[in-house]
């Protein structure tokens, strides 16, 4: 398992949510969008440079800000941070995609209270 | 080498094997050869004595790993948080062991429970893969007449019969685990080594993914190849026009394309007894055709045995990372 995920991950790997490559993987699959359409698109939502996508620091500052969802470290903890679905609602706001963990999730919650 | 031990060579022979891997793909699949200054750039990089090598900042691509969730020696949840918090993984793929389609059909409420579950916990994109595997259709494995028993006999009508057969139910399987696993929240499907059957193989992909796509618009559906060239086990199957059996990377990607694909994966066997270099050649050769009319992500394979990685469990990191530099490089890939 070593070296393939982390030998690809270091020489040619957005850097997942460490950075912004989880964005960028979102607009590719539900849009279909190629690479830079797909970086561009992200950078302008986030008020970045493509460039910016993979830098760690400045896109855990982003993230933060955003509440995209950011790597737990041992160093540091985020304890009021998004947790992993309530991030991915505000990935499916910036991003303007329908996430669908996202929708199952509203639909099933406040049953009572929609239902009166 | 592609069985992944190392070789001691000069930088003449390892440009030397360079132009013989790029030579033979120009004369096993007519297509162009790749430019002096890309030739270059290889032998640069495979002459390397560095230990590892990278793409230049700012020019990353979205890693997909395919089987990451296969739970290796923890679940299969905590393999998806282990890539996502450990590796840097773009997006994940939730999966089964077995990774045959039909396998999973006869489980697969528990699979979209696990994605359900893994949702809640992971903030990455996560896929659900499978093989389409269309041999596990015939006998013994299952209904339709054995082709690859018929095809030496020379009864070729009943075996391109139990194909087609075999297609049908193929076809069935992976559109019932892709919609359960789309209502569960998946993020998209990844139809891994299509084709590994041949035509017929990838034809039942191509209709599963069609039918998908039509239901949902969004969804990430990824079409990865098991091999360079599509094998003609049938050898009379169409995909809207197209037939299907000898198509290489270029026209696989046109129909995954037609048939609604969001990702398409090229994939290019290695060569064990031929060297890291020459493998990578070859490869970068046959899929760059792909790179100039695509108009959807191009993740080409990149793992064990495909797109110039050696084929063993234990790679080196300095082969894996010189690949994965050579084909980001070369073909400015929307992913690997």
């Amino acid at each position: 398992m070593f070296a393939m995920p982390v030998a690809h991950g270091c020489a040619s790997g957005l850097g997942g949510m460490r950075a912004a490559g989880d964005l960028v993987a979102r607009m590719q699959m539900a849009r279909g969008m190629r690479l830079g359409e797909a970086k561009t698109y992200v950078a302008e939502q986030l008020g970045v440079t493509p460039f910016d996508l993979s830098d760690p620091v400045l896109m855990n500052e982003r993230r933060g800000e955003l509440g995209l969802g950011r790597v737990t470290t041992f160093e540091l903890s985020h304890p009021d941070d998004p947790t992993a679905i309530e991030a991915k609602g505000n990935i499916a706001d910036l991003l303007g995609l329908e996430i669908r963990s996202v929708s199952l999730l509203e639909e099933r919650m406040h049953r009572r209270a929609t239902k009166g | 080498m592609g069985d992944g031990s190392i070789v001691h060579m000069t930088r003449s022979e390892i440009e030397a094997d360079v132009r013989a891997g790029v030579e033979a793909a120009v004369k096993r699949a007519k297509t162009p050869p790749l430019a002096e200054d890309e030739i270059e750039h290889l032998v640069d990089i495979y002459a390397s004595p560095s230990r590892f090598t990278g793409v230049d900042i700012g020019a990353e691509v979205v890693l997909s790993y395919d089987g990451s969730g296969i739970g290796t020696f923890t679940s299969g949840l905590q393999d998806l948080q282990m890539y996502e918090q450990c590796f840097a993984a773009d997006l994940v793929e939730q999966c089964h062991g077995d990774y045959s389609f039909k396998a999973v059909k006869t489980i697969v409420p528990y699979e979209a429970q696990r994605m359900r579950d893994a949702q809640l916990a992971l903030t990455v994109p996560i896929q659900y893969g499978a093989m389409p595997n269309l041999g596990l259709y015939c006998r013994p494995d299952g209904p339709a007449p054995n082709w690859a028993e018929l095809l030496p006999l020379g009864r070729f009508d009943e075996a391109r019969a139990g194909q087609e057969e075999a297609v049908e139910f193929a076809v069935a399987d992976m559109v019932n685990v892709g919609e359960a696993l789309a209502e569960a929240g998946a993020d998209g499907i990844d139809f891994d080594t299509a084709g590994a059957s041949g035509d017929a193989d990838f034809l039942a992909t191509l209709r599963a993914a069609e039918v998908l796509r039509a239901r949902y618009p969004e969804f990430g559906i990824e079409i990865g190849m098991a091999g360079e060239f599509v094998l003609g086990m049938h050898g009379e199957l169409d995909y809207d026009g197209v037939r299907l059996a000898g198509l290489w990377p270029r026209e696989q990607l046109r129909v995954a394309t037609k048939a609604g694909a969001h990702m398409f994966g090229p994939a290019v066997n290695v060569n064990t007894g031929k060297t890291a270099a020459w493998n990578v050649a070859r490869a970068v050769t046959l899929v760059k055709p792909c790179m100039e009319e695509a108009t959807i992500p191009i993740h080409m394979n990149v793992g064990m045995g495909v797109g110039g990685v050696p084929m063993t469990s234990y790679n080196p990191v300095d082969a894996v990372s010189r690949a994965s530099r050579a084909c980001v490089d070369i073909l400015r890939l929307d992913g690997l």
